[in-house]
């Protein structure tokens, strides 16, 4: 299948479900009524209508852009602590076997419990927010940077030191080039991390942002208030995604299966 | 130049007694733990000296030991028993006077051809614009002049080869450990990066330690062709001195008389050891298969 057919078809399915959400909202059954209350599923054009609002508007961008900062942040400071832990570990086997049962303990905990504890600790601000992308988003880059960092292929290490490297050589010339493989791998994973952690604590708690228009919409039984706020976040993570697709094109030019991937 | 003189079986070291060995493995023994809790022997009392600017090639049945042989050699591999001496000096930690061509890929994936080449240098301090400009020459050398800009995964398994081949010998290391070099190219690249290597050789004599599985091929190259017999604990069964004339051409080598006189004396020692070796890989097939 070529790729117009595709992206028509992909097209396609999205008008069918818009034109089905319309028809069950606004079609008025026997009893008069449409099969789906408006009230409760809101309609597609209300949906539209609202984002368009909103996005002209100005206020969405204030919320928008606090919840971006509170990704970047998350993202940044937990992807540096996840390469420096994650190198430490993977070059220090002592430290690695001590903390290792710690290191599964903390990761297996549902961050989403620690989200009232971050408001407490570092109030209803950003701050909270940041920390809790920054305990999604650690994990990940810790894990694929020690991996990536253990699983140097044992040949291209010996030759490195055979060519003569001492250790801040090799870090730079195979150690961190293998763990920045693994970490743009899993980049995806954690930059939507990072999101997530913003909106949930937004969510769960604060005066600003993405998630605090959602739940604001929510407790006001607003739907079509629900529904643009999703539709927004939707957009959001397209577009974050594409720039990551984009990034990690350019570092990882070097790997066989990037050139061939057309996504 | 009569058959006789071209050739002389020899027990191990034939080099002066007042000159220092490049290369000296003495009474070797390596040892593999393996995971099954097992010992696996893969050489043993192996002595083996390399003169300077001596070009050894090493020929034995596959699995006999003789990467292992330069594993050692280069500080890879810590001997289980035995010692091993770079320059009269007993080796600890890695041999820095010897540049190493692996024989599985080592290349920096991430690296360009000429990065790969040029990085070779950064240890010696060397500027980065002409470690660039003396890695481009290098690639010109070993044919790779338009592949500059290739990632590892992009060349061809030769390709490879001839990087690796660059980024070791950029660097002028004093001793050279080659393991199957030319394993993955054509025979007429083979041939040409053969007659390279012989010049470089000549201009700049080094020791040299060769692995080939080609016997023609260590004939028409080297000084001298070490036969390895089958493992486990595998040892030295052969030492013969080649004493064809230099400068030689690879391919013109192979017609002389003489040529075929060494062959044959070297191909009836190695003969054994390769039906050795078939035999108890068939018997091991055998036994996994019950
Ligand atoms: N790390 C290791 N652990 C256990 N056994 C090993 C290890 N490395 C090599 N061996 C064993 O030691 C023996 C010699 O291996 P080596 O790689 O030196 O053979 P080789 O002569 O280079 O073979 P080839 O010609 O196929 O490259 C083999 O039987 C191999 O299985
Ligand atoms: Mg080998």
């Amino acid at each position: 299948m070529n790729r117009t057919t595709l992206l028509a078809l992909q097209i396609l399915v999205g008008i069918a479900f818009l034109v089905v959400w319309h028809l069950l909202t606004t079609v008025p059954m026997a009893n008069g009524k449409p099969l789906f209350a408006p009230f409760f599923f809101s309609t597609p054009l209300d949906v539209l209508a609202r984002t368009w609002k909103d996005i002209t508007g100005g206020t969405l961008w204030r919320h928008l852009g606090i919840t971006m900062l509170e990704t970047v942040l998350a993202f940044g400071i937990g992807a540096g602590a996840g390469i420096v832990v994650g190198f430490a570990f993977a070059r220090r086997e002592l430290l690695a076997a001590v903390f290792d049962p710690y290191v599964k303990a903390a990761n297996a905990l549902p961050r989403v419990v620690l989200a009232p504890i971050f408001a407490l600790w570092f109030g209803l601000g950003i701050w909270s927010k940041v920390a809790l992308g920054f305990t999604l988003v650690f994990f990940i880059v810790f894990f694929n940077v020690y991996q990536g960092v253990k699983e140097v292929s044992p040949t291209v290490l010996a030759n490195a030191r055979m060519l003569g490297m001492n250790e801040r050589q090799l870090l730079r010339h195979v150690y961190w080039p293998a763990a920045l493989t693994w970490m743009f791998s899993s980049l995806h994973t954690s930059v939507g991390f990072a999101l997530i952690g913003a909106v949930v604590g937004e969510y769960l708690g604060s005066s600003a942002g993405l998630g605090y228009k959602i739940h604001e919409a929510e407790s006001v039984f607003d739907v079509t208030g629900v529904f643009s706020g999703m539709l927004i976040l939707t957009i959001v993570v397209i577009i974050l995604d594409a720039i990551v697709t984009r990034i990690e094109n350019r570092l990882l030019v070097w790997r066989p299966d990037t050139t061939a991937r057309t996504t | 130049m009569s058959q006789g003189a071209a050739l002389s079986v020899s027990s191990p070291s034939l080099s002066a007694p007042a000159a220092v060995a490049d290369v000296a493995l003495r009474g070797l023994d390596i040892t593999f733990a393996l995971k099954t809790g097992e010992q696996h022997a893969a050489v043993k009392a192996i002595d083996l000296t390399v003169a300077p600017g001596e070009f050894v090639a090493i020929v034995g049945p596959t699995g006999c030991g003789k990467s292992t042989l330069l594993n050692a050699a280069a500080g890879l591999l810590k001997p289980s028993a035995g010692k091993v001496e770079i320059q009269g000096a007993v080796l600890a930690g890695l041999n820095a006077k010897a540049g190493y061509l692996f024989q599985a890929d080592a290349l920096m994936p991430w690296k360009t051809a000429i990065d790969n080449v040029a990085v070779a240098l950064e240890p010696q301090g060397v500027p980065r614009a002409e470690a660039l400009q003396r890695a481009q020459d290098w690639l010109a050398r070993v044919g790779l002049k338009g592949f500059a800009q290739r990632y590892p995964h992009m060349l061809s398994g030769g390709q490879r080869k001839r990087v690796a081949l660059a980024q070791m010998l950029i660097r002028d290391p004093q001793i050279l450990l080659m393991d199957e070099p030319f394993g993955p190219l054509d025979a007429q690249t083979r041939q040409i990066m053969g007659n390279l290597l012989l010049d470089l050789w000549a201009a700049n004599k080094k020791a040299v330690m060769f692995v080939t599985h080609d016997l023609e091929e260590a004939i028409a190259l080297a000084d001298r062709v070490v036969v390895m017999s089958a493992g486990p604990a595998a040892g030295i069964v052969g030492d013969f001195r080649v004493e064809l004339p230099r400068p030689r051409d690879i391919a013109e080598i192979r017609v002389e008389p003489a040529f075929h006189a060494i062959h044959k004396a070297i191909w009836a020692s190695l003969r054994v050891e390769v039906q050795k070796a078939y035999a108890q890989g068939e018997q091991l097939g055998e036994e996994a298969q019950q």
